[in-house]
């Protein structure tokens, strides 16, 4: 192949999954109670996006990696402390809500313009990752539209392995029903793939790599565009936490051949 | 007058996967529920017309199809135009379709070239005051929100196991196929197959009674103070098989072959339910040796009766969230289950 892949990842935050959540009613709808206080993370599986497309655009020379996120701008600052060590790539950045409620058309489109704009940026080699779903909206809409708006039709969902051949050509794993993979090939970039866990660890922080991000994530987020991405065309009628709490019975102090006797039972009813 | 199109698409074999029957059934109660509004099915597969047949007295307006050796994978450049081309043909408001891999790669692509908006994991229809409005869950699985929309055509894709499937006799049915061309644009991906991941056995099915979640407390030490690794993969296999099972793993356990420690060798990724995993639905739930905080937990949420070994009573995957918790070593129990389920 000539020349290597422009990967674009589509990334944004998520509240620590350790933090407890609470929905609230906010000025334009549906929100989290304390949202902008919440510790954030890079949502899993757009987190595997990225390192995925780091790892490829270290095997394929003359590649590069864009990360394009949208968030709140404080947000997205305090989250490029921790994943500007993991991997190199240029940030592109959008100030606006990174909430799950969201409609995933709008976001989609912001994104979609913004990509479209990124300088430099050769379509015909572009290979457009994110997640399979976020963990916020839980959605698994929004990658396909942003492709969509940009003519890409070769597109591919729960995506756990990536095998780029010499001449371009694409190997795919995706995830399909009942634990199986779906094998497919296509005939090279542009392609949209929204990744599921992929096979690599998060990398190991590295201050040389955050070093040489940082030259170009803060004029990101200084010039970052604000985008009026709300819910759009949605309408709550409510938003609630499950209330279900199940009364426990335990059993201690029981023999093992008890409890076995006591579990086939329940099986078998 | 709202006017449903019901979305399905045949598995390898010509039929039609138990979802699409939910959804069927989904589709009729929602028309009737708005006053008798027109359903309209659209099939999409290699040869539709056992599918067809098997829903003729369902009721439908009309069975249309997109099929054809085209469509027989599941593809999105080709599965898209299939959409776009019944939607079209059609016109209707609301569409309906079952979550399938094959769905989610390629219904919202076509929500949009069809300039129409899409829900997905519903999990509750309803009509109130004269509209419709969906159930679904934010922040995998952590709170519930019903809501509406005005544009339309509306995509929802519901998941599986909240309808119950649409049970009716078989006919004979005339199906309107209509003709789709496929260009090379749209043949630059080709479906090479299907694989099963490295495993010593089929560990998750989605249709048994019994989801057995295996946390990591299988790959600590032991009360010896030794790690017993295959010990566990062999009572684990040996679990499932008894009891036809659907294997699911907490996080910790499958982050464990990532970062380099021992693992229990058929556990993949796949496996793993809760906050970044699946959650599946089944009617009963047995966690053993796992821990947790809430988020973690999720992978509980559409599981009917649930019970939990483990050897903390304070267990975060139990305590308010299971039925029974069995405070005892799993090890030991579940060799004593095998022993029951094999002789009986």
């Amino acid at each position: 192949m000539s020349g290597g892949f422009h990967i674009v990842v589509c990334g944004s935050l998520v509240p620590d999954p350790l933090q407890t959540l609470e929905p609230m009613e906010g000025p334009t709808g549906p929100a989290l109670k304390n949202e902008m206080m919440l510790p954030a993370v890079l949502d899993p599986w757009a987190g595997h996006a990225l390192f995925e497309a780091a790892q490829l655009a270290k095997n394929v020379p003359d590649s590069k990696v864009w990360l394009v996120s949208l968030g709140p701008k404080a947000k997205l600052q305090q989250l490029m402390m921790s994943i500007a060590q993991k991997v190199s790539f240029e940030l592109v950045a959008i100030d606006g809500s990174a909430g799950g409620f969201t409609d995933p058309f709008d976001v989609a489109a912001t994104l979609a313009d913004t990509i479209d704009k990124i300088e430099g940026l050769d379509r015909t080699r572009l290979l457009l990752f994110g997640g399979c779903a976020s963990a916020s909206r839980d959605s698994g809409v929004t990658m396909q539209m942003v492709a969509e708006r940009l003519d890409i039709v070769d597109q591919f969902l729960a995506v756990d392995k990536l095998t780029v051949s010499s001449d371009g050509a694409l190997e795919v794993l995706e995830r399909i029903e009942a634990g199986q993979y779906q094998v497919s090939s296509c005939a090279g970039a542009p392609a949209m793939l929204g990744w599921a866990t992929g096979s690599l660890p998060e990398p190991p922080n590295n201050p040389q790599v955050g070093m040489m991000n940082m030259r170009t994530v803060m004029p990101a987020l200084q010039k970052a565009q604000a985008a009026e991405v709300g819910i759009g065309g949605l309408k709550y009628a409510a938003v609630e936490l499950p209330k279900q709490r199940r009364e426990t019975r335990v059993v201690k102090d029981t023999p093992a051949e008890e409890i076995a006797q006591e579990i086939v039972d329940w099986l078998k009813a | 007058m709202d006017k449903i199109l019901l979305l399905a698409h045949t598995q390898t074999d010509g039929s039609l996967p138990k979802a699409a029957y939910e959804s069927l059934n989904a589709a009729l109660t929602l028309a009737a529920d708005l006053g008798g509004a027109a359903v309209t099915v659209g099939l999409i597969g290699a040869d539709v017309q056992a599918a067809a047949d098997s829903i003729a007295t369902c009721g439908a307006a009309s069975i249309l199809a997109v099929s054809g050796e085209d469509f027989a994978a599941s593809r999105y450049s080709s599965d898209t135009v299939a959409v776009e081309t019944l939607v079209k043909e059609t016109a209707p408001t609301l569409v309906l379709a079952p979550t399938s891999s094959r769905f989610s790669r390629c219904l919202p692509g076509a929500a949009y070239r069809c300039d129409g908006r899409i829900e997905t994991h519903i999990t509750g229809i309803e009509v109130v005051d004269g509209a419709v409005q969906v159930q679904r869950w934010y922040y995998r699985q952590r709170m519930v929100a019903s809501l509406s929309r005005v544009q339309r055509p509306w995509f929802l894709v519901i998941d599986s196991g909240v309808f119950e499937p649409w049970q009716g006799a078989a006919g004979s049915v005339d199906v309107q196929t209509l003709e789709v061309a496929i260009g090379d644009d749209c043949q630059r991906t080709k479906v090479l197959g299907v694989q099963t991941p490295d495993s010593d056995a089929q560990t998750i099915r989605p249709d048994a009674k019994l989801l057995f979640v295996a946390g990591a407390g299988w790959t600590k030490k032991q009360t010896d103070g030794q790690l017993h690794i295959k010990q566990a993969e062999e009572l684990i296999l040996g679990f499932i098989n008894n009891s036809k099972a659907s294997l699911g793993s907490s996080k910790s356990l499958v982050d464990q072959s990532s970062e380099g420690g021992e693992v229990i060798s058929f556990m993949s990724h796949l496996n793993q339910v809760g906050q970044t995993g699946s959650t599946p639905r089944h009617l009963k739930g047995l966690a053993t040796c796992c821990h947790g905080e809430e988020p973690h937990t999720v992978g509980w949420r559409f599981i009917s009766e649930r019970r939990a070994i483990s050897l903390d009573p304070n267990c975060g995957w139990a305590q308010g969230k299971a039925d029974v918790l069995y405070v005892a070593d799993a090890f030991e129990v579940i060799a004593k289950i095998n022993e029951l389920l094999a002789g009986s």
